[in-house]
């Protein structure tokens, strides 16, 4: 139903239930919001928002509160400018002010509205920084010194993805972000998928920082150090550079790294190629066995901790197949310095990924193949910007370039492995020509495309009916892991052959490495570009990469062979629910 | 709320916390599956151990589906829970409004003075904490003082020792 | 059947409790057995018969005297004086027995009558005993509304008396009814919200620890009027008394067929379940005692939704202070005119308040709706303490306004108040005398509040954390003119953009320090 009401006497007309702070949009006023975010329930805890209506006691929070029938809203009262600087100041008094150390300056939010509402002076002395900052995650840091206590990072971590690691401590003026037990979120079950970084409208959330130590690698002669860069990078990197969202910028990212000095730049898409091949060789082995299935895939870090703490009893399911980055790391230091005849303890291995729980998988113990740390360092998209700018490099200027051999070449359907669907698309147009030998005709599989949280097909590969889902958001990845849990306990098997598990909504579009401020429309389009990606590429299948066949031919020999296995593949860890530790193999 | 022999007396003091898990489990049984009921569950199970360690807490969040960070923010909302031990016995001076105008804040500082404890504090030989409560309804009798559950109306600086002394 | 001479009650309430009560009364128990009395005195155990500040209190009836401070030393010569001789031992009895002790009628016909509504039975019933609470006309109410009237006609009568929400709102309960009985859902809950946590206010406490029963009477009658099945009691935790008392009325109330299923042959089932509070001043605000309920951290939800159409677990929900349901019962019994004839014409009934602070004596009365100021300070509350002067009262505990001495004579009611900027909230009255230093008084008041915000919106976690900033530094004497401007603008600003009414209200005790005492707050700063 329609109602209609004026808003600074203007009139409009709207659905009902539509909020004042939606309505206001419509007839042009932009009314400032700092704790609200489109994604996410409004909370209405900075009270930024509020306007007048007549006749009403108290000012409305208009992100939370739905305009009705008549009613004559003002947006823009001096007794609402008034309130709402007042609100600022509060804010600012007990916030830690050092904005231009800060990794948040000039994309902080809490800075864009105190401009907005035009803060000249300070009122109130400031307090003293009085929070420690938790740094015992390997991915994450966590300064309350600057947290506003928006209470975003504790919804999208306990509603959206359900991992429930954050909470607020004590009350009142005391009140604190924390995890359980306040021992940090290093000892919690956080599984490092940073989307609270994400949304963290401040600098109290954001990743650990590995820029340092890169530089220190670049510029130490002694050292070969070579980079690989992951699907979903391309696809928005373009916008820490002042592009548009979904701008691909695969060739200039591989010039601009070039530019930096990396000694030699590659692609994790070949590797998403590989594991492909190796992955998709292994669940047709399962099928055919008819044994640990559903096959999960395993690319995606923060997932992988999740089924370890949360379904524990389902590890076995996972693919052994290493990620794409992990893969890529044991290559950099075995077979690529087998080949350069680099002794590989001088080889460092930095990986510039959407993802902040890829810095803890690369700290995973058992992620030494090459009997050195395999990856050294991770810089997600937010640091790998940064650097570029730091290094005088404006992303818009540079050529195209493609990466180097022999571990650069890459077909579409590795590139979209950083889109929801896109390593399960990627995994069905291989395992098409693995059981049948024949190549799969139409490979734009829709069904497992798009933001819906759980999709679900079933394609029939020469009368072997074969039943996918796919999941993203650890939300949507529960809801389908409590049905297939519940299926294995009742019937024995699950309806399921193979699933698809990213961690974060969107995919790794929509990564906790990913510049700040990345909604689900912004994550939607984004997609949208690896596809247009994959498209405009002449190889779209893995196994047609010729890198991937000279790489078995030279060094692995088959898929899943026995050095394969050596090097390309791993386990996993059953992890307590309660601080994500390790328990028992 | 039930009757069980575990709803009020705190037994902490004679038996080891090892021993008083098993009536843990029986408080958890009551309320099984029902993360509604997790307050009245917490008081109980503070009833029990005086205070909420850390496996307490972990038992009752699993006991009644609630998850970590869940209960840990409901127990550090309330000020009734404490994730620490306290003092075999507890001194809650009243600065309500009633007993504030009547010299509360005299008696406290007498306390403190006394115990050798500041606000939150617990002495060093365990026998004592100081905390502060906002008005416990005993306002006709301002200012008022709590020792574990007795009150002590009309308190006068000269007999907060000898209320004290009472309770070894 | 014994020839019962005297009656003697002893009240048990946490006051007396400490005061030694129990000793007193086993003690007594003793006493009157040694002389050989039990056949011809009873000893009741009643509630707070509303001294406060006395020690152990007996009343002897027929006579209606009252001892006061009373320890178990005293009981041999008040048996064998008062209870074997008949003489009254004027040593120990309350010397001037005050207007709010006089009860009834009958006792004396000096004093004018005080109106009992509330707090009828509190002080007059064991209220460990549900048999004395039916025979003090406990459940009739109930009886008459499940088999007598429709539901609709149960809200039309307490429409019709006018009846309005006790806790502080003064949302008018037969409207909050009606709402809800028209939302269609099969499942609604009725909660009695007793968390009282406003500081110098206990009079929810008196009523449960005096006359249970009267409370699940009313929520009987509410539920079965509204259609809620379940009743939830929200008991604030420190309420250990309260607490008991409730439980076992319950238990008796089930095992009476009371509660349960097919109430009076009526086919309505109703149960009660007690909750505790663990400490939250906040979750006195309904939609935060919902949470609180439902096992969550108690911060306050959006509204709308109200509770009526989405409260506990989403469902509709009446929340109802347990003084506003403790008029149910007699509305219903007699009727909304009757109801009417007490009280103001806009606030009908009668209120019952704490008087604490600088009075002669402090406690707890019930009287009509628009009595002044002056009246319950020096009628009930005799006067201020040791001879001195008034300066002005809290009223309507922390939350409240201070009244200076230009209100001693407004009538005192919801509406009226509200007129004056000022709010009966709980009916906490905290008088203070002319040696009070308003400054330090404020500064309590900033701090509790500072204590209880729950943190949730930045106004109110930030602007008392700002106010008790500036009131300690006017307090220490290092404030300038300017932070006293501080303290209206912070309040001003969480008038208007709290969250809650916790933030929203605080302007009362700031505004109106300001008001009678600015320039007593301004002589505190450079």
């Amino acid at each position: 139903m329609m109602i209609k009401a004026t808003i600074n006497k203007i009139e409009v007309e709207v659905e009902e239930g539509t909020t004042i702070l939606e309505a206001a949009r419509i007839v042009g006023f932009k009314i400032p919001t700092l704790c609200y975010n489109p994604d996410l329930k409004p909370e209405g805890s900075c009270g930024i928002c509020v306007v007048e209506v007549e006749g009403a006691p108290a000012m409305k929070r208009a992100c939370m509160t739905r305009l009705e029938r008549g009613w004559k809203v003002h947006t823009n009262t001096a007794k609402v400018r008034k309130a709402r600087k007042e609100i600022v100041e509060l804010i600012l008094s007990n916030h830690e002010m050092d904005c231009l150390v800060c990794v948040k300056n000039q994309s902080c939010e809490l800075q864009h509205v105190a401009s907005l509402v035009g803060i000249n002076t300070l009122t109130y002395p400031r307090i003293e920084k009085k929070w420690a900052v938790d740094t015992t995650s390997p991915s994450i840091i966590r300064d309350q010194n600057k947290c506003i206590l928006c209470g975003r990072c504790i919804q999208i971590c306990s509603n959206i993805q359900t991992v429930n690691a954050l909470t607020l401590d004590q009350r009142g003026f005391n009140t604190q972000i924390s995890d359980a037990f306040n021992e940090g979120m290093g000892n919690s079950v956080c599984v490092n998928c940073g989307q609270c970084t994400v949304y963290c409208p401040v600098g109290a959330l954001y990743e650990k920082s590995h820029t340092d130590k890169v530089w220190e690698a670049l510029n130490d002669p002694d050292k070969h150090v070579v980079v690989q860069e992951a699907p979903a990078v391309r696809a928005m990197l373009g916008e820490e550079f002042g592009m548009e969202t979904g701008t691909l910028v695969s060739g200039k990212m591989h010039a601009a790294l070039r530019r930096m000095k990396f000694d030699a730049v590659f692609d994790t898409n070949f590797t998403a190629d590989l594991t492909i091949l190796e992955e998709g060789t292994e669940v047709v082995g399962r099928i055919k066995a008819n044994k640990n299935i559903p096959l999960i895939t395993s690319c995606s870090p923060g997932w992988v901790k999740f089924l370890e703490t949360f379904y524990p009893h389902l590890i076995h399911l996972a693919s052994t197949a290493k990620s794409p980055q992990a893969m890529f790391g044991t290559l950099s230091k075995t077979y690529y310095a087998e080949l350069k005849g680099i002794p590989p303890e001088k080889i460092v291995s930095v990986s510039i990924m959407p993802c902040t729980a890829k810095k803890f998988e690369a700290e995973r113990p058992e992620l030494r193949s090459s009997g050195y740390q395999d990856v050294d360092y991770v810089l997600t998209t937010r640091e790998i910007a940064r650097m570029m700018k730091e290094a005088g490099i404006d992303l818009r200027e540079m050529p195209d370039e493609p990466a180097d051999d022999p571990l650069g070449e890459y077909t579409g359907a590795a590139t979209i492995f950083g889109a929801t669907g896109g390593v399960m698309e990627a995994a069905l147009r291989s395992a098409y020509f693995l059981i049948t030998g024949r190549e799969l005709e139409n490979i734009d599989i829709l069904a497992v495309r798009g933001m819906t949280g759980i999709k679900e097909m079933e394609i029939n590969i020469d009368g072997l009916a074969l039943k996918v889902a796919v999941a993203h958001g650890l939300g949507n990845a529960r809801i389908l892991l409590d049905k297939v849990s519940a299926q294995l306990a009742n019937e024995g098997k699950s309806e399921y052959h193979i699933i698809e598990v990213m961690a974060c909504p969107g995919g790794c579009v929509g990564g906790g490495g990913q510049p700040w401020g990345s909604d689900m429309a912004r994550r939607a389009r984004r997609n949208e570009t690896l596809f247009a990606e994959d498209r405009s590429l002449p190889l779209r299948r893995s196994h047609q990469n010729p890198s991937i066949t000279a790489i078995y031919e030279k060094f692995l020999g088959h898929p899943n062979s026995e050095k394969s296995h050596h090097l390309l593949h791993t386990h996993y860890f059953k992890r307590s629910p309660v601080d994500g530790k390790v328990v028992s193999e | 709320m039930s009757d069980t022999d575990t709803n009020h007396e705190c037994v902490c003091a004679q038996l080891s916390e090892e021993e008083l898990y098993p009536r843990l489990e029986l408080i958890i049984e009551e309320h099984r599956n029902k993360p509604h009921e997790l307050i009245m569950a917490l008081h109980k199970a503070q009833n029990l151990f005086g205070y909420l360690p850390r496996k307490v807490q972990q038992m009752v969040a699993e006991g009644l589906k609630v998850s970590l960070n869940e209960i840990y923010g409901v127990i550090t909302f309330y000020s009734f829970f404490s994730t620490v031990p306290k003092g075999r016995h507890s001194v809650k001076v009243c600065l309500g409004t009633a007993c504030y105008v009547r010299g509360g804040q005299q008696t406290l500082e007498k306390v403190g003075k006394e115990l050798g404890a500041k606000v939150g504090d617990t002495t060093e030989d365990r026998r004592y904490s100081l905390d502060v409560v906002r008005c416990i309804g005993a306002c006709g009798l301002a200012p008022a003082m709590l020792v574990d559950d007795d009150v002590y109306g009309r308190v006068k600086s000269t007999k907060i020792m000898e209320i004290l002394d009472q309770y070894k | 059947m014994n020839m019962v001479r005297n009656h003697v009650l002893i009240s048990i309430d946490a006051n007396t409790i400490i005061a030694g009560a129990r000793a007193v009364e086993d003690a007594l128990i003793k006493e009157i057995a040694r002389q050989g009395l039990s056949q011809e005195i009873v000893v009741l155990e009643t509630g707070s018969v509303g001294i406060e500040d006395q020690g152990v209190v007996l009343v002897v009836y027929p006579e209606g005297i009252y001892y006061t401070n009373i320890t178990p030393a005293e009981v041999p010569e008040l048996v064998e004086e008062h209870l074997l001789k008949g003489r009254v031992v004027h040593r120990l009895m309350l010397k001037e027995t005050p207007k709010r002790f006089v009860i009834t009628k009958e006792k004396t016909g000096l004093m004018k009558e005080q109106p009992r509504i509330v707090l009828k039975n509190c002080g007059f019933i064991n209220p460990e005993s549900i048999d004395e609470a039916i025979a003090a006309d406990g459940y009739q109410a109930a009886a008459k509304a499940l088999s007598s009237m429709k539901p609709d006609e149960i809200i039309a009568e307490v429409k019709h008396a006018g009846l309005t929400g006790r806790g502080g709102a003064a949302f008018p309960t037969g409207l909050k009814w009606e709402f809800a009985s028209k939302v269609d859902n099969p499942v609604k809950y009725i909660v009695c919200n007793a968390d009282e946590g406003e500081p110098g206010t206990f009079k929810d406490r008196l009523i449960l620890e005096g006359d249970p029963h009267k409370l699940i009477e009313s929520m009987i009658i509410g539920g079965y009027a509204t259609g809620a099945t379940k009743g939830f009691v929200y008991i604030r935790g420190e309420y250990e008394l309260s607490i008991e008392r409730l439980e076992k009325a319950i238990a008796d109330a089930r095992s009476y067929g009371l509660l349960g299923t097919n109430i009076f042959d009526s086919g309505f089932d109703f149960d009660i379940t007690v909750m505790k509070g663990a400490g939250a001043y906040v979750c006195g605000e309904e939609t935060a005692l919902i949470e609180s309920i439902e096992g969550k951290r108690g911060h306050p939800r959006n509204k709308p939704p109200y509770p009526i159409t989405a409260g506990l677990w989403g469902k509709p929900t009446i929340v109802n202070n347990v003084e506003t349901l403790s008029n149910i019962p007699e509305i219903i019994l007699k009727g909304a005119e009757n109801f009417k004839k007490y009280g103001t014409e806009k606030c009908s009934g009668t209120k019952v308040y704490t008087i604490l602070g600088h009075v002669a004596t402090p406690g707890l009365i019930e009287t009509e709706m628009g009595t002044t100021l002056r009246d319950i300070i020096f009628e009930y509350g005799g006067g201020i303490k040791d001879g001195k002067r008034f300066k002005c009262a809290l009223v309507g505990g922390a939350a409240g306004a201070f009244l200076g001495p230009d209100m001693l004579d407004v009538k005192m009611d919801f509406v009226n108040l509200r007129e004056y900027a000022a709010a009966l909230g709980s009916g906490a009255i905290l008088v203070m005398d002319e040696d009070t230093d308003i400054v330090d008084m404020l500064k309590s008041v900033l701090h509790f509040f500072k204590h209880e915000s729950c943190g949730h919106c930045v106004p109110c976690r930030l602007g008392t954390a700002r106010l008790v900033e500036l009131i300690d530094r006017i307090a220490a004497s290092k404030g300038t003119s300017k932070d006293v401007e501080g303290l209206t603008r912070i309040s001003e600003t969480m008038k208007d953009t709290s969250f809650c009414p916790l933030g929203q209200s605080l302007i009362l005790p700031v505004s109106s320090s300001l008001k009678y005492f600015k320039d007593e707050i301004l002589a505190r700063v450079q």
